[in-house]
């Protein structure tokens, strides 16, 4: 069975240890974790945990069941018809070309978001593969630093 | 009422209907072992290790299937404990233990006997909790009973600060469990039921594949009756034994590592599996690519998780075993035809014609087997048989006769050491008036030993019988086939004389090296009703057999030569 990319996601209980009950259940079983992104719900006492990962198809099913078995998860919503964003995050120094890097960023939805007086900083929010195109993009302006965001889904 | 958190938690175990709780106090659980000093709600055992406690109440669960309760400490009491919840996790035991923490200020800053139990439990248990406000401790109580006993059972973890147990506030114990997020399958899908019972009655050689599952769900009736009305063979796993009954014609035997000829042959040419509350664990299926080629699967399990987790599956049932059993014995009433697997179980009698369960006895010195043998022929039905780990384990499995559901108990998953002279204590304080007797090693004895005192103390009468072998037995014959007889730390020439350790310990002991002195020793410990040692001396070098070499497919097994084999299975001692 070859290994596919799967993004989850969970609907938890807001409290304190449903992380790492999370990420336990993924370290304790040697499950993949690409990334995690959590956040609460507007208005509820739930929060949202997106994880982006990889396996078989038998590792995936076990992944979700596993993942049902946990007492704080009301969720798990794994679809291969999911809408992904993901946001990044990079420094450049104040000397490359900010007009290029705008229009770079704009094309891969962003914009330049801060200006300093040695850097600048660029934001892109999109499809996990176009921001991987982004990054690679970006390295030609000698980004000084890179922060990705995990990724985000909604069902479709 | 008004009362401060350590009475709440008495309040809601005597709510629960617990009447014994094992356990072992310290600083951060102490305000609650002032209320259990106040109440008469329920007895508490002291044992003399948190480990023990802990398998105390977990043999308790087996044996009545009720919810057993520990209590410890904070730090070294819950490091302690964490043993005991990994063994009952294992297994699917219902069980509470409750945990002293250091107070909720101290929390975070490395403080006196502080360990993040939550955090180390968290794979060990079923569910577990760190009480933050007093207010939430009777939910909390409350949901931990319900989560452990409901569903797959499992051991639930409550950690309580200090101060909580200390704080007063309002008690009223919730009459229900409201968990919007857990919410057990019990019932099992109508539609895959009828598909499973088409199944069964089109196969030709179905096989009935009985796990702990059907123990926890008290659906043995049902499995009888199933297995009755078509006829069908069965096989059990370690964790199922007594579940047919050993008289049963349609029981093969125990399946597995260890198990005998026509069931790893039966599970190796079915053509249809009929997985009643088994999880296909690695020590029963052998090599998983060749194990049950021919086979399709219905598998009946509450645990969606344990389904498709090892091999595929045709006909999937996520729900409680009794209720899929229910529906589906009214659905082949009438359907089901004994005839149509007559010529199958005609070929798995001639298996087991073949290589029945067997060993060579002699007069020389004492065969284990022979001791079970007899363990059986004296108290048989009416006792209750604990184990510990290696092959005193798998020769109780193998021969004592099982007549019934919780009658055997012992550590499956987990495989732990040390687990049967407590368990025994807990089965016993559950049905004192059953004869309880651990089969042990001289290993796995030495693990909770100092557990003579507690039986001693609260005069709980359990019979210890130590196969006595001077060896780590399973591990020695590993070595044996394995490891060209390098012995490497297995040799327990150099031991105590157990039969002066149970006397020093207020019990009594036996020293046994011939049949008719074992005879004699376990009469005599059954009329003293005093906590026992009997310490059989048995042969040293002998085998478990059958045996699948680990990753060995299950159909390949390393058999006992027929007639004299006191070679082959005495090894070494032979030369
Ligand atoms: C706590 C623990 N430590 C180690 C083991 C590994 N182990 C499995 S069987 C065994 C030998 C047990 O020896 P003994 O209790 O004398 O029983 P025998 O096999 O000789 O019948 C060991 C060390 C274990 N199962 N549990």
């Amino acid at each position: 069975m070859a290994d596919v990319r799967r993004v989850i996601s969970v609907l938890v209980a807001n409290e304190s240890s449903v992380l790492s009950r999370i990420s336990g259940l993924f370290a304790g079983r040697g499950y993949n974790i690409e990334t995690l992104t959590v956040a609460p719900v507007p208005d509820s006492d739930l929060s949202h945990v997106t994880i982006a990962t990889n396996g078989n198809e038998r590792v995936l099913e076990q992944i979700t069941k596993q993942l049902h078995k946990l007492v704080p998860v009301y969720k798990v919503i794994e679809h291969e018809e999911m809408v992904e964003k993901e946001m990044v995050l990079v420094k450049f120094p104040i000397e490359e070309s900010l007009a290029d890097i705008e229009a770079l960023c704009g094309a891969y939805n962003g914009g330049i978001v801060n200006v300093g007086v040695s850097m600048f900083i660029g934001m892109v929010a999109d499809e996990p593969c176009r921001v991987k195109h982004f990054i690679e993009a970006a390295g030609r302006y000698n980004p000084m630093e890179i922060v990705r965001g995990g990724v985000v889904a909604i069902e479709r | 009422m008004k009362m401060n958190g350590a009475q709440m938690v008495c309040e809601a175990l005597i709510a629960e209907g617990v009447k014994t709780v094992f356990g072992y106090p310290g600083g951060a659980i102490m305000n609650v072992y002032d209320e259990i000093y106040k109440q008469d709600g329920f007895e508490h055992i002291l044992n003399r290790h948190e480990q023990a406690s802990v398998h105390a109440a977990d043999g308790y669960a087996r044996a009545t299937g009720d919810v057993g309760v520990a209590m410890v400490t904070s730090g070294p009491g819950f490091t302690n404990a964490v043993t005991g919840l990994a063994t009952a996790y294992m297994d699917s035991i219902p069980m509470v233990v409750i945990s002293g923490q250091v107070p909720l200020s101290l929390i975070g800053t490395d403080g006196f006997q502080e360990i993040d139990a939550v955090g180390i439990s968290r794979p060990c248990t079923k569910h577990n909790y760190l009480v933050r406000e007093l207010s939430d401790l009777p939910r909390i109580l409350k949901e931990a009973f319900h989560i452990a006993r409901s569903g797959r059972p499992g051991p639930v973890l409550v950690d309580i600060p200090k101060d909580i147990t200390a704080e007063f506030g309002d008690f009223v114990y919730p009459e229900e469990v409201k968990i919007a997020s857990y919410k057990p399958t019990i019932k099992g899908n109508k539609r895959q039921i009828e598909k499973a019972i088409d199944a069964i009655v089109k196969a030709k050689k179905p096989l009935l594949y009985i796990g702990g599952g059907v123990v926890l769900s008290n659906a043995s009736d049902l499995v009888r009756k199933i297995a009755e009305m078509g006829q069908i063979p069965a096989v059990e796993t370690l964790m199922a034994r007594g579940v047919m009954g050993h008289s049963n014609p349609l029981l093969q035997g125990m399946l597995g590592m260890h198990g005998n000829y026509s069931s790893n042959m039966a599970m190796s040419e079915t053509d249809l599996i009929i997985s009643l509350g088994a999880r296909f664990d690695d020590r029963v299926t052998g090599k998983l690519s060749e194990f049950a080629k021919y086979a399709d699967i219905i598998h009946v399990d509450i645990d969606p998780a344990n389904i498709g987790k090892l091999v595929d599956v045709d006909y999937p049932i996520v729900g409680d075993v009794k209720e899929v059993l229910d529906k589906m014995i009214a659905g082949l009433e009438g359907r089901v035809k004994p005839e149509r697997y007559s010529d199958w179980r005609e070929v798995l009698e001639r298996y087991d014609n073949l290589h029945p369960q067997s060993y060579v006895d002699t007069d020389d010195v004492i065969k284990p087997q022979w001791v079970i043998e007899r363990m059986g022929e004296l108290v048989g039905e009416q006792a209750i048989i604990t184990s510990d780990v290696g092959q005193h384990q798998m020769w109780a499995a193998q021969h004592y006769p099982f007549d019934r559901p919780r009658q055997w108990i012992n550590s499956g998953g987990l495989g732990t050491m040390g687990f049967g002279f407590p368990a025994a204590l807990g089965a016993k304080k559950a049905f004192p008036d059953k004869t309880v007797i651990n089969v042990t090693g001289d290993g796995s004895i030495l693990m909770n030993v100092q557990e003579l005192v507690t039986a001693a103390e609260y005069k709980i009468p359990v019979i210890n019988v130590i196969l006595n072998n001077h060896f780590l037995g399973m591990v020695r014959q590993w070595q044996t086939f394995f490891y060209e007889e390098r012995y490497s730390e297995t040799d327990l020439t150099f031991q105590p004389n157990y039969k002066a350790l149970a006397e020093a310990c207020h019990g009594i002991g036996y020293d046994v090296t011939t049949k008719a002195e074992f005879d004699a020793a376990l009469k005599d410990a059954i009329e003293k009703d005093k906590v026992a040692f009997i310490n059989v001396q048995v042969a040293r070098f002998e085998n478990v057999l059958p045996m699948v070499p680990a990753a060995g497919a299950l159909y390949n097994m390393m058999l006992p030569k027929k007639g004299d084999s006191k070679k082959e299975n005495s090894g070494k001692e032979a030369k």
